[in-house]
């Protein structure tokens, strides 16, 4: 493709030299990845305390689901008001394939990701023609049904009461869920894991046509791109990454609750997203530490957390307009090139 | 599944009747927050997502005024005007600020509202069921048409729903006022061009809304028990019926919430697990055939 446009016109010429940049930090994206993974590996061996490391487990969940948010949010700006269905449908299909069937943790892994694949195509398929507005709310209201269908559904997935009784965790290829430094080094594996991969799809030309289409979708649609396929695959795409969050999650608490389902989860996503800033690829990650770390100091102080929160969305929301990432990411930009120009 | 006792029910006059009523009732509330959503919406193109704290607090203000009082039309007034105030404070000091603002920053700023909301309630009023109990006026014996059981205050709440619905679509329609906030709704800059204050008409919209989710919320008081964060599901399934009617349409909103009342209350029946799939199904339905809504106008 580029070859034949090179030869037509030598304006995109330039376009190989992308290509060549684009290779060159996808080996750099990978060896940050690997850096981050060998950090967050030796952890344990440098801090003892059990509570680090749950946050730690508690960081990938959050961050692989802000971050497959910020796919459709931040990348393609499609705003998913019910994202969190998938984080709930992989706690809860996980759980349930653990418990029902007894398989190993990879077949009960990737079976999830199929269901959850389904279950978003869809979705999707209804979803994505609709725009903004209608988009947020019938996303939301598709979350609303899977959790009152969780509620009802009592002899499968136990009601209100959630999976009880533990997630069994049989032992794989040498990796013991059940022992909390094997967990949590799985954990960090999956969210590093996950974060590449997304990374490559947001770096990828799909990942450009997305931007296009947030953009410009009718631009987008002239120009050849089926819209609605390339939204429906992002879509599908990022519900896959939320389902491994709800995994991590369920695995981690060892069962499955319906607030993982509920409304507040895609609420909580959004605010994450907003928190740490749409415009970069970690900012989701970022805002998932802050999102975190405040809810942990805030419940211990008050139980009336909501207004708390609600106050901190409002600030960021009316007050900065951005979240904190876009926020560093705009004072750096003005620095460099004011000191650009005085240089 | 339960086929046999709605094909009963069906069959039988009076469990048609009581059906028919609870239906109704359900869905006349459903109507007054509905419309103020989409009228919200049709003015000032924002999706109001603290809509349902607004009913919440009509509730609560009208238990107050109720239990200090004991008169059940002051409980209405101060149901209704409550939350007008609150609308008119709200739109004016928060959402006024992120009007063309992406849809992002504008369900950010409901968001929060609804956390805050959802606390203060918890906070002043307890977080435990409450029940505002029936007036001493609707005390009395229900009405039996054709077999079936009426209470006397479904009547009182389909006719004030009713009323609302007949004031509200004449006023849009026939007065001054309300050609000027279609006007608004059309072309704000060029209202605004010809002198007429658009930051009130968007204050006084958001209020009426309000004021009608919070009208819906006092008329409930007598019948649903209260509770924090009682306002969201009345949200959502307020959402469900514009999208069924179409958005900005006040016909389509009082269609929609009739037709989620039928199918709530007689879905019950012959669905007793299923009966909120069976509404988000037929969204879906309207959505597939009608992206705009039965009485939409444009292609959402």
């Amino acid at each position: 493709m580029t070859e034949l446009q090179a030869e037509r016109t030598p304006e995109t010429l330039s376009a190989p030299r992308i290509e060549t940049r684009s290779f060159r930090s996808r080996y750099l994206d990978v060896l940050i990845a690997l850096v981050a993974f060998a950090v967050l590996a030796a952890l344990p061996l440098f801090f003892g305390s059990k509570a680090l490391l749950d946050f730690v487990i508690r960081c990938s969940a959050f961050g692989l689901f802000a971050t497959s948010l910020n796919l459709l949010v931040g990348y393609t700006g499609m705003i998913s008001f019910g994202h969190g269905m998938f984080f709930g449908l992989g706690a809860y299909g996980f759980g349930l394939l653990m418990q029902r069937t007894g398989v190993p943790i990879p077949v009960a892994f990737v079976a999830t990701l199929l269901i959850t694949a389904v279950v978003a195509a869809i979705i999707g398929a209804i979803c994505v023609r609709l725009k903004e507005i209608y988009f947020a709310f019938v996303t939301l209201a598709f979350q609303m049904l899977i959790h009152s269908t969780i509620l009802t559904w009592t002899s499968l997935t136990g009601g209100d009461q959630g999976l009880r009784g533990g997630i069994p965790r049989p032992a794989f290829l040498g990796i013991d869920l059940a022992n909390h430094v094997h967990l949590y080094i799985t954990s960090c594996a999956l969210l590093v894991l996950g974060l590449l991969l997304m990374r490559q799809i947001a770096q990828s030309p799909f990942g450009y046509t997305l931007r296009m289409i947030r953009d410009n979708a009718r631009r987008a649609s002239f120009i050849g791109i089926d819209v609605w396929r390339a939204k429906l695959t992002v879509f599908v795409l990022a519900a896959l990454f939320a389902s491994t969050g709800g995994m991590v999650m369920a695995m981690f608490v060892s069962g499955a609750y319906p607030e993982f389902a509920y409304w507040t989860i895609s609420g909580e996503g959004i605010f994450i997203n907003m928190l740490g800033g749409v415009t970069t690829f970690l900012g989701p990650m970022v805002g998932t530490v802050l999102l975190l770390n405040l809810n942990d100091t805030v419940t211990r102080f008050t139980e009336y957390h909501g207004i708390v929160l609600g106050v901190v969305i409002l600030f960021f929301a009316i007050g900065l307009r951005k979240g904190l990432m876009d926020y560093v990411l705009e004072w750096y930009t003005q620095r460099r090139d004011g000191s650009g120009e005085r240089g | 599944m339960d086929i046999d006792a709605l094909a009963g029910c069906l069959a039988s006059p009076a469990c048609l009747v009581t059906q028919t009523t609870s239906g109704l009732i359900i869905g006349m509330l459903l109507f007054l927050v509905a419309v103020g959503l989409t009228l919200i919406f049709g003015v000032l193109k924002v999706v109001n997502f603290s809509h349902g704290a607004f009913y919440m607090f009509g509730a609560y203000f009208a238990m107050t005024a109720y239990q200090f009082s004991d008169s059940f039309a002051l409980a209405m007034l101060c149901g209704a005007a409550g939350t007008a105030i609150l609308g008119l404070i709200f739109e004016r000091v928060f959402m006024s600020r992120v009007y063309g603002a992406d849809v992002l920053m504008q369900l950010l700023v409901c968001y929060a509202f609804v956390l805050i909301f959802d606390d203060v309630v918890r906070m002043i009023w307890g977080p435990e069921f409450k029940s505002m109990g029936m007036p001493s006026a609707f005390q009395v014996p229900p009405l039996f048409i054709a077999g079936g059981v009426v209470p006397p205050y479904y009547l009182l709440l389909i006719g004030v729903a009713l009323v609302a619905a007949m004031v509200l679509g004449l006023g849009l329609a026939r007065t001054r006022i309300g050609k000027v906030i279609r006007a608004a709704a059309h072309n704000p800059g060029m209202v605004s061009a010809l002198g007429i204050n658009t930051g009130l008409i968007y204050g006084g919209v958001f209020a009426l809304g309000g004021m009608l989710a919070g009208l819906a919320g006092a008329l409930a008081a007598p019948v649903r028990s209260l509770t924090p964060g009682m306002g969201f599901s009345v949200l959502i399934e307020s959402f469900i019926v514009t999208v069924i009617g179409g958005m900005g349409s006040i016909l389509g909103a009082l269609v929609g919430a009739l037709l989620i009342g039928l199918i709530r209350s007689f879905g019950s029946l012959g669905f007793p697990l299923f009966t909120e799939g069976l509404m988000y199904l037929f969204m879906v339905i309207v959505l597939v055939s009608r992206p705009s809504g039965l009485f939409g106008k444009e292609v959402a």
